[in-house]
C-alpha cells in the first residue's frame, strides 16, 4: 500500500498537502482500492468554507457511493477540473493528477495523522 | 449476531484474491481485481462466478405439477422434462414472493432456483401451502448444493472439456444431467448476465474441483472469477430485475414489465384475479429504463419527480449506476404510466439535487445473437 512520507492524512482516508499557502487534498491509495474504479467525482464549489473533518465532496465506483472529508478547515481555492472528464485519475495517480480540491486559510482542525501512524490505522481496519 | 455462512468455495475466493462481504447471510466475494474488468471479461470471453448462495427447493409428487401452476404466474404445463422456465412466485395480491427459474426435472418432480435472501422465507411459504394438500412434498435443499455461473461466448468452449455431455446440443432455457469432472451435475443453459452460458449444480464436495478445472481451462482464454458487483451490473445492462430492487412484494410481474411470464390461459393460480384485473383496468406505474441528461448517477431509492418544484415524487430508482459496458450513467426507475413513455424526460433527486434523465428503451444490452 503507498503511503508517501511526506504527507498528512485524515482518519477517513483522504491525505493533506502543505504547498506554500495552500493545502491539497486528496484520497490516498487504499481509499480508492477499497472504492474501486472511480467513475463519477462530484466537488465542491470554489468559495465555500470546508470544516475540517466534515463531508466535502462525493466520489462514486460502479458499486458504490462515498462521501470524502476535508482534513483541514479553510476556503476551497481550487477543484480538479480534470476529474469531470476523468475520475479515473483518483485511481490512477491519488497523490498527484487525481488530487481533489485545494484550500487555503487553513486553520488547524482536526489531528491529522502522520504516514506511520496511517499505515497502522488501515492494517488493523483490514484484520 | 449469526455469523455469515461460507459456501464451499470459499477458499477459492481467498486464494483468487476475492473481497468478501456479507450477502444474504454468505460470504461471498464483491469482486476480485476489478469490477469493471471483470464486468468485461463476461461482455467479451468469459466470467465464473460462485452463486452456491442462490437457494434449489424441490417440489415431488404426483401433485407437483398442479402446485407448481398454483404458485407461480407463469405456465408450466407445456414444460418438457429437461426444459426450465423463469416465473414469479406470486402472493395473492399478485406482488412477488420471489421471482425463480422452474426446471423440471420429471413429471412429478420440479427443482426451484430462488434467491439467497429469500430462500428461508419461500421454503415456508412453499411449504405452508404443500400442508393442506395431498400428492406434494417441498424439500429445501439448499445447503447440499453448490451452483457455479460460467458466462460468456466463451462459456461453451470453455465448459466442454470438463463435461461429460455435448453442450452444443444445449438449447437456452434447457438442461442436462451429466458429469463435470467426473462428478454428477445439473447443468442449465440459463444465467443473469445478459450473455451465453451456464449454470452448472453439483454437490459442495465436487464444487472446488470444478471451479479449479474451469479456472484452468478459461484464464489462457481470458475468463476471470467475478464477483457479485459484477453479477449486478451485468444483469443490470441486461434489463434483468433483482428482487428488492424492481421486483418485491409490492410491485405485480405487469408494473415491473413482466408480462410475458403472467399467464391466464392455465386455470386459477395465487394472485391471478389482481393480475387480471390490472391488465384489464391498466397500470398505474410501470418499470422504465432511463439515462441521465445532467451529470451524476442514480442509485437505489433515490426519489424521483416530474417537475422542478415538486414536492411529492411519483416514483422511485430501483438500480442505478454506471453502465461498464456503455460508458453511461443509466438506472431503472418506477414512473407514473403518463409519464413512462421512450423520450420523457424527468428529475432525479442526487444529494438534494435534481438531476434532469430520460426514459429509454430497455434493455440497455442486448448481445448480438451467432
Amino acid at each position: 500500500m503507498n503511503v508517501p512520507a511526506d504527507l498528512k492524512y485524515g482518519r477517513t482516508h483522504e491525505w493533506a498537502r502543505t504547498e506554500g499557502d495552500v493545502v491539497v487534498v486528496g484520497i490516498t491509495h487504499y481509499a480508492q482500492d477499497q472504492l474501486g474504479e472511480v467513475v463519477y467525482v462530484e466537488l465542491p464549489e470554489v468559495g465555500i468554507g470546508a470544516n475540517a473533518a466534515e463531508e466535502l465532496g462525493t466520489l462514486e465506483s460502479v458499486k458504490a457511493v462515498s462521501e470524502f472529508n476535508s482534513p483541514v478547515g479553510g476556503e476551497v481555492v481550487e477543484v480538479n477540473d480534470r476529474l469531470e472528464d476523468e475520475p479515473n485519475l483518483v485511481n490512477e495517480d491519488p497523490y498527484g493528477e487525481g488530487w481533489l480540491v485545494k484550500i487555503s486559510g487553513t486553520t488547524e482542525g482536526e489531528d491529522l495523522l502522520e504516514a506511520a501512524d496511517y499505515i497502522a490505522m488501515i492494517e488493523a481496519e483490514s484484520t | 449476531m449469526t455469523m455469515p455462512k461460507h459456501t464451499a468455495l470459499y477458499d477459492e475466493h481467498i486464494a483468487a484474491g476475492g473481497r468478501m462481504v456479507e450477502f444474504a447471510g454468505y460470504e461471498l466475494p464483491v469482486h476480485y481485481t476489478s469490477l469493471v474488468d471483470e464486468h468485461t471479461s463476461v461482455r467479451t470471453r468469459a466470467g465464473l462466478f460462485d452463486v452456491s448462495h442462490m437457494g434449489e427447493v424441490f417440489i415431488t409428487g404426483p401433485g407437483a405439477l398442479d402446485f407448481v401452476q398454483l404458485v407461480s404466474c407463469n405456465d408450466h404445463s407445456k414444460m418438457t422434462v429437461g426444459r426450465a422456465q423463469y416465473t414469479g412466485l406470486m402472493y395473492p395480491q399478485g406482488t412477488f414472493v420471489d421471482d425463480m427459474l422452474v426446471h423440471k426435472l420429471a413429471d412429478d418432480e420440479y427443482l426451484l432456483v430462488v434467491n439467497a435472501a429469500n430462500r428461508a422465507k419461500d421454503a415456508a411459504y412453499l411449504g405452508e401451502l404443500a400442508a393442506g394438500r395431498a400428492g406434494v412434498e417441498v424439500r429445501d435443499e439448499s445447503d447440499s448444493w453448490s451452483q457455479l455461473a460460467v458466462q460468456g461466448p466463451l462459456a461453451a468452449e470453455i465448459l466442454q472439456p470438463s463435461v461429460r455431455s455435448d453442450l452444443s446440443e444445449l438449447n437456452h432455457f434447457t438442461f442436462v444431467f451429466t458429469e463435470v469432472c467426473g462428478r454428477r451435475a445439473l447443468i442449465a443453459r440459463t444465467g443473469y448476465t445478459g450473455e451465453d452460458g451456464f449454470e452448472v449444480y453439483t454437490s459442495n464436495e465436487a464444487a472446488p474441483e470444478v471451479w479449479r478445472a474451469i479456472l484452468a481451462e478459461g484464464r489462457p482464454k481470458g475468463l476471470l472469477p467475478a464477483g457479485l458487483g459484477a453479477r449486478d451490473t451485468l444483469r443490470f445492462e441486461a434489463g434483468m430485475s433483482l428482487y428488492g430492487h424492481e421486483i418485491d412484494d409490492t410491485t405485480t410481474p405487469l408494473e415491473a414489465g413482466l408480462g410475458w411470464i403472467v399467464k391466464f390461459k392455465k386455470g386459477d393460480y395465487i394472485g391471478r384475479d389482481i393480475l387480471e384485473s390490472q391488465k384489464e383496468t391498466g397500470l398505474d406505474r410501470r418499470l422504465v429504463g432511463f439515462e441521465m441528461i445532467d451529470r451524476g448517477i442514480a442509485r437505489h431509492g433515490y426519489p424521483v419527480y416530474l417537475g422542478e418544484g415538486d414536492l411529492e415524487p411519483v416514483g422511485h430508482v430501483t438500480s442505478g449506476t454506471h453502465s461498464p459496458t456503455l460508458g453511461r450513467a443509466l438506472g431503472l426507475a418506477y414512473l407514473p404510466i403518463e409519464a413512462s413513455e421512450d423520450g420523457t424526460e424527468f428529475l432525479v433527486e442526487i444529494r438534494n439535487r435534481r438531476a434532469a434523465a430520460r426514459v429509454v428503451p430497455m434493455p440497455f444490452y442486448r448481445r448480438e445473437k451467432k
